[in-house]
């Protein structure tokens, strides 16, 4: 056991630290700060140009495709590095869900296409997964392609798409065999989301934010050559995907950088008198999520370390994935109880535009994100999923 | 012992819930949220119409009712549909407190729906600290001028007046040395800078900046403000935990139908037996609510100490089922409660934030401790 990072890790991180000093723009830096993480896309695709300008977009991916190949330590640093530095998230939709799929089952062709373009960011990826009736259960999934010579005709509903309004391509799960048994009759489809017949409808989450649509799709026309793998084969692609949608999914960085969000808010209240940080119940619960935070963190570099050594995550995902959230959100529920009354305003950019904020500077999203981080449990595959998945392993010793 | 309602207070609760059904749909209440006003008046004519408004008010004050019972049927019903319109601010922490002056005139155009009034208690800087007050108020000749700035004042835009609190002497946080003051929202002097709250209605920072005002707009004697604020406030939480305990119900309501109707693996979410004990345990907080609205109720006329003990115990014990009920009913409905179009994420909005009012879990833990000392 030795619990230190080595040399040449450590001189990694010195050097992820120099480049978010100086490379990341210091007003997009204290937007995140603020937890305004409903950036514009002009800031994301800012961010993601200065990233592949340094060789750093595409952290996973293999030298020969373009990307930095860093393995899940290096990973996990630039992670902890760049929430500590309050950098944007960078987008998953095309770089770490999409474009390792392309890399394992995408043709030669579809390769040399598709993934330049996501670095250049010429293509925005969305993810179609998810329907009405199919969210938890996703091998229910409806929406159809029937194949009329050398295209698809696509018909159905995909909901929950993140950041759909901004893409313009769709990476999709359609039903392909109606009569085959539910996981063997899908296919894994690439839409060009100008394509006429496409309808993007926002939803607007409870915290009044536009992040997630329906996208619907009327005799949708799709070239068979945007088919990636075989016909009938995508519910493997989808969970070869999923897997990777796991990475980074304990939410280490995110949750330290949160936590010290909320021990700056805790020292700035006040409470009979006292900084609210002194405030024994508060301080309690502080201790608790730190205390849960340590432990994570650990877990997490023990799975990072075996993954980095070439074994596989299994069900250490699920776990990561259940605790990280649930410590996310916990975080979430201290930093909006630490402001007390200025909880309850909602101001709308209308409302403080180059005003002065309500109340102190750090107050107005807190409550509002505290609500809108309730997804964190229910999205990628909720909690009670993840238990599933735990519990199946376990019980079934693996054959499940 | 009896724990059913009165006959009376029985139809008040029918007549209110039927109404609400009928009329605070989704819809209805949806379009509310969207308004500039951030409350209906034609809802709120229709509530003093049907006496709700005065169901909050003793027969002395001029209503009929007014009890800690007669403020948890009202304030149950107003949660369980989600209302947003301020009966909390203009009947309870206003209506009752002008009434515990002698203010009739006022209190009865409130009670008929043609007044609103708004508490301007809270500061930038005092939290929960109730009696931490900096606004200053100074004598001056016959007039009294009043200076400070007062935060998260609820119903301020619509408030033909505010109770304005006021430090006349004496320390920082001291309950001593508080004055109440009656301020027209149209003195000159007073600023609101308005805005809308999360979960739905709205709210002003208001500043004071040497408003003038007779002395005879003092509410009660010089510096004896915080027992009149202190009795007010008992009603105020009473009415929040019971609010609280009314939206819950709805929470779970929604929950159990959605568990039945939802199917995900050929078969109704509700069938999962992981799911099923988890309805049950809410269920079984939810009834520990119930009771905490009906103990903090039961005990409102009692001496200051045991009154507020039971209060404190009560809205410690809302706080912590409030947000259970908010997050598990949310996490067990998935992505639909998280838009912003479903009935629930209104009410769990309501029931969270309602622990940002007077104090939260914890504060009203640490009073409990404070009060169970001997």
């Amino acid at each position: 056991m030795d619990l230190s990072y080595s040399p040449e890790e450590q001189a990694f991180r010195a050097e992820v630290r120099e480049f978010l000093e100086t490379s990341l723009p210091k007003d997009m830096a204290a937007k995140v700060a603020r937890g305004h993480d409903h950036l514009s896309k002009a800031d994301m695709e800012q961010w993601h140009a200065i990233l592949n300008a340094r060789g750093w977009l595409a952290q996973n991916w293999p030298k020969a495709f373009g990307g930095a190949e860093w393995n899940a330590v290096q990973r996990h640093i630039f992670e902890e590095e760049a929430a500590r530095a309050n950098a944007p998230r960078i987008v998953p939709f095309g770089l770490s869900m999409l474009a390792p799929v392309l890399m394992k089952f995408g043709s030669k062709a579809q390769q040399d296409h598709y993934l330049p373009r996501i670095l250049s960011g010429e293509h925005w990826w969305c993810q179609g997964y998810s329907e009405p009736g199919a969210g938890s259960d996703l091998a229910s999934l409806k929406t159809k392609a029937e194949r009329h010579g050398d295209h698809y005709i696509v018909n159905g509903q995909k909901t929950w798409t993140t950041l759909g309004q901004y893409a313009n391509w769709i990476f999709c799960l359609v039903r392909t065999d109606p009569a085959a048994k539910q996981q063997e009759g899908i296919s894994f489809l690439l839409i060009d989301m100008n394509t006429p017949g496409i309808e993007v409808r926002p939803i607007i989450l409870l915290d009044g934010t536009h992040e997630v649509n329906e996208v619907w799709f009327t005799d949708v026309k799709v070239p068979v050559a945007n088919l990636v793998g075989e016909e009938n084969k995508g519910w493997t692609y989808a969970k070869y995907l999923l897997t990777h949608e796991r990475t980074n999914i304990a939410g280490v960085g995110f949750s330290q950088a949160g936590l010290e969000q909320v021990k700056r808010i805790a020292r700035a209240e006040r409470a009979n008198g006292r900084p609210l940080i002194e405030n024994p119940h508060f301080a309690a619960r502080l201790a608790r999520v730190e205390i849960d935070l340590m432990a994570l963190a650990t877990s997490n570099l023990r799975i990072v370390s075996k993954a980095a050594a070439g074994g596989a995550p299994g069900i250490e995902a699920s776990m990561l994935k259940v605790k990280g959230t649930v410590i996310r959100q916990e975080i979430n529920d201290l930093a909006r109880r630490a402001v007390g009354p200025y909880a309850m305003p909602f101001p709308s950019e209308s409302v403080e535009g180059d005003n002065d904020p309500v109340g102190p500077d750090y107050a107005g999203p807190l409550a509002a994100q505290y609500f809108n981080y309730r997804k964190l449990s229910i999205f990628g595959g909720s909690n009670e999923v993840q238990r599933n998945i735990i519990a199946k392993t376990l019980m079934t010793g693996g054959r499940g | 012992m009896n724990f059913d309602l009165t006959e009376e207070r029985q139809m008040l609760q029918d007549t209110l819930r039927r109404f609400l059904r009928d009329r605070y749909t989704t819809e209805a209440r949806n379009r509310i949220l969207d308004s500039d006003e951030g409350f209906s008046p034609e809802i709120w004519a229709q509530l003093a119409e049907l006496g709700v408004l005065g169901a909050l008010f003793t027969e002395d004050q001029g209503g009929f009712g007014g009890a800690g019972f007669d403020i948890a049927v009202v304030f149950e019903e107003l949660g369980r549909a989600g209302v947003v319109e301020p009966v909390l601010d203009t009947a309870i922490l206003g209506g009752r407190l002008l009434a515990a002056c002698g203010h009739e005139g006022m209190v009865e155009d409130v009670i008929g729906g043609a007044a609103h009034l708004a508490l301007a208690h809270g500061e930038p800087v005092s939290r929960y600290d109730l009696t931490h007050v900096e606004t200053r108020l100074a004598a001056d000749g016959g007039d009294i001028v009043i200076s400070g700035r007062k935060a998260v004042v609820v119903n301020a835009e619509a408030a033909g007046h505010l109770i304005v609190s006021a430090r006349e002497s004496g320390g920082v946080a001291d309950p001593d040395g508080i004055s109440l003051v009656l301020v027209p929202t149209d003195a000159p002097g007073l600023a609101l800078r308005g805005y809308p709250m999360l979960s739905g209605g709205r709210a002003a920072e208001v500043t004071l900046d040497d408003v003038r005002l007779p002395a005879s707009a003092r509410l009660g004697d010089a510096g004896q403000g915080w027992g009149l604020l202190s009795d007010v406030l008992a009603l105020a939480h009473v009415a929040l935990a019971a609010e609280a305990l009314g939206a819950m119900q709805s929470a779970v309501k929604l929950t159990i139908d959605y568990l039945g109707t939802r199917q995900q693996f050929g078969r109704p979410i509700g069938t999962f037996q992981a799911l099923q004990h988890r309805v049950a345990d809410m269920l079984i907080e939810l009834e520990q609510a119930r009771s905490a609205v009906i103990f903090a109720a039961g005990h409102l006329a009692d001496d200051a100490r045991s009154r507020d003990r039971h209060i404190a115990a009560a809205r410690h014990l809302i706080g912590r089922v409030g947000r259970l009920v908010a997050e598990e009913s949310i996490q067990m409905h998935g992505g639909i409660a998280m838009t912003q179009e479903y009935e629930l994420a209104h009410i769990a909005k309501r029931i969270v934030m309602t622990d940002h009012r007077f104090g939260d879990t914890d504060y009203h833990l640490e009073r409990f401790i404070d009060l169970s000392a001997a």
